[in-house]
């Protein structure tokens, strides 16, 4: 398969029109949405460059946390949760809280990088 | 969105017997926000005065079944003249219409000048004296709201923190979606759950955007639908929750304020002594809720029931509460 243009290409493309040629002629409502149609596509851009290496490095985590090996972060996930959730880890748990922390960091670069809560947990 | 015909009747109706003939309904307009109830704002200019009052109205006029959660509006105009009794600055109330009437179920009330807005409030300089009095304004509403008898107050339902995390980790479980901050929330709130507090009328969405501030400080209470009987710590923490603050994370209440600072106001106005560490518990809670409010957004999108983007955008927000979350765990015990 070819990726001429990439997906990449494509939603900046896409991105562009939104911003410089349909959201300007645009009011109201639909204006509004034309910006979080904007923000979403922006979000798809961070993620094509942020989660695969993310997400390798939190499964990595996750297999260390939980010593075993799962075939996805997500499936390690619900793991983690059933742990939780039957007490058998909590904030006392060596190592949690910072797994944690370092997901929802590269998440938030994802989904909210200018969100106040991202520079709190930086400081 | 209604365009006004079905109310412009009834409400100059109304107008005339309440300021006298000749009233006449001017500028009614359907204000954007909240989905579960019109709002409307409309003045009349009666003979001697214009009036500037909103109208709130169960969506055409029949109350819909609406989640178990919201009161009613003849509640919620209730609420408001309960509160104003006790000296709590909410909108005066003019007039309660019953069902089946020609404007339906719906009140009217006085319109209050100011801005909701949280990023206004918090950055506009004509707000500047506002912000330093904003902190003790909040602290001593919240005292006389929780200081109001509940006997009196009916339809009002009954939700402690236990029932909230209950109802939350249903519906969050419901979403077959694991996200482990959340799991270590629930888990973490159920283990070091405070004794309760003797329950009071709780507000129930105490914080920015439901309060009109004008130049002077708190101006209005706004949006009781959420209002039962509850912990007075919820809202005290609710008005703290970070999404709130809209970006000011330094000021932990609301963005403009310090929590020692709204908590002896609260105390001087005759409410409970609470410390910062009893808050904490409370906020870690409103953090939570608001994430599977997020997620409840997004099912929306996900079942077909709202197609829109900003319904599907929304779910990528719970990683905010979950970083809210986390930095509530780490300052544990930071707070005395």
């Amino acid at each position: 398969m070819h990726d001429a243009p990439s997906a990449k290409e494509l939603i900046e493309a896409v991105k562009a029109f939104i911003d410089k040629t349909a959201a300007p002629q645009l009011t109201g409502h639909a204006a509004f949405h034309a910006r979080v149609a904007s923000n979403a596509l922006a979000t798809v851009l961070r993620e094509l460059e942020i989660r695969p290496a993310a997400e390798a490095e939190e499964k990595a985590r996750l297999e260390a946390l939980l010593g075993t090996t799962g075939d996805s972060a997500n499936a390690l996930n619900a793991q983690l949760c059933e742990a939780i959730r039957a007490g058998q880890m909590d904030l006392s748990t060596e190592g949690l809280l910072p797994h944690l922390k370092s997901t929802t960091i590269a998440q938030l670069s994802v989904d909210q990088p200018g969100y106040s809560g991202l520079r709190s947990a930086a400081r | 969105m209604g365009n006004g015909i079905e109310i412009e009747k009834p409400l100059t109706a109304w107008a005339e017997a309440h300021f006298g003939a000749g009233s006449r309904l001017e500028g009614l307009k359907r204000l954007s926000g909240g989905a579960s109830q019109e709002t409307w704002a409309f003045d009349v200019a009666a003979p001697d005065i214009t009036h500037v009052l909103i109208l709130r109205r169960a969506p055409g006029g029949v109350a819909a079944a609406r989640s178990s959660e919201a009161v009613s509006l003849a509640t919620e105009a209730a609420l408001l003249g309960a509160t104003s009794r006790a000296g709590v600055r909410v909108p005066e109330v003019l007039h309660v219409s019953a069902p089946g009437t020609p404007l339906g179920e719906a009140f009217v009330m006085r319109r209050v000048a100011g801005e909701t807005l949280g990023r206004k409030i918090l950055r506009d300089d004509e707000y500047k004296t506002a912000r330093t009095r904003l902190t003790r304004d909040c602290g001593e509403a919240l005292a006389g709201i929780h200081a109001i008898p509940t006997a009196g107050l009916v339809d009002l339902p009954r939700s402690l923190g236990e029932d909230q995390i209950t109802k939350y980790e249903a519906i969050y479980r419901g979403f077959g979606m694991p996200r482990p901050v959340l799991e270590l929330a629930f888990a973490w709130l159920k283990a070091n759950a405070p004794a309760p507090a003797a329950p009071v009328l709780v507000h129930g969405d105490f914080r920015l955007g439901n309060l009109i501030v004008d130049g002077n400080g708190l101006a209005a209470v706004l949006d009781w639908e959420l209002a039962h009987i509850g912990d007075p710590r919820e809202d005290i923490a609710w008005v703290c929750v970070n999404s709130w603050r809209f970006g000011h994370s330094e000021k932990r209440v609301g963005g403009f304020g310090d929590l020692p600072e709204m908590l002896d106001a609260y105390a001087a106005a005759g409410g409970a002594r609470f410390t910062p560490a009893e808050i904490d518990w409370w906020e870690i809670l409103g953090s939570l809720k608001w994430g599977v409010m997020c997620m409840i957004m997004y099912s929306a999108y996900k079942t077909g029931a709202d197609p829109s983007v900003e319904r599907a955008a929304i779910g990528r927000r719970v990683s905010e509460n979950e970083i809210d979350l986390i930095n509530l765990f780490e300052g544990l015990g930071r707070h005395a």
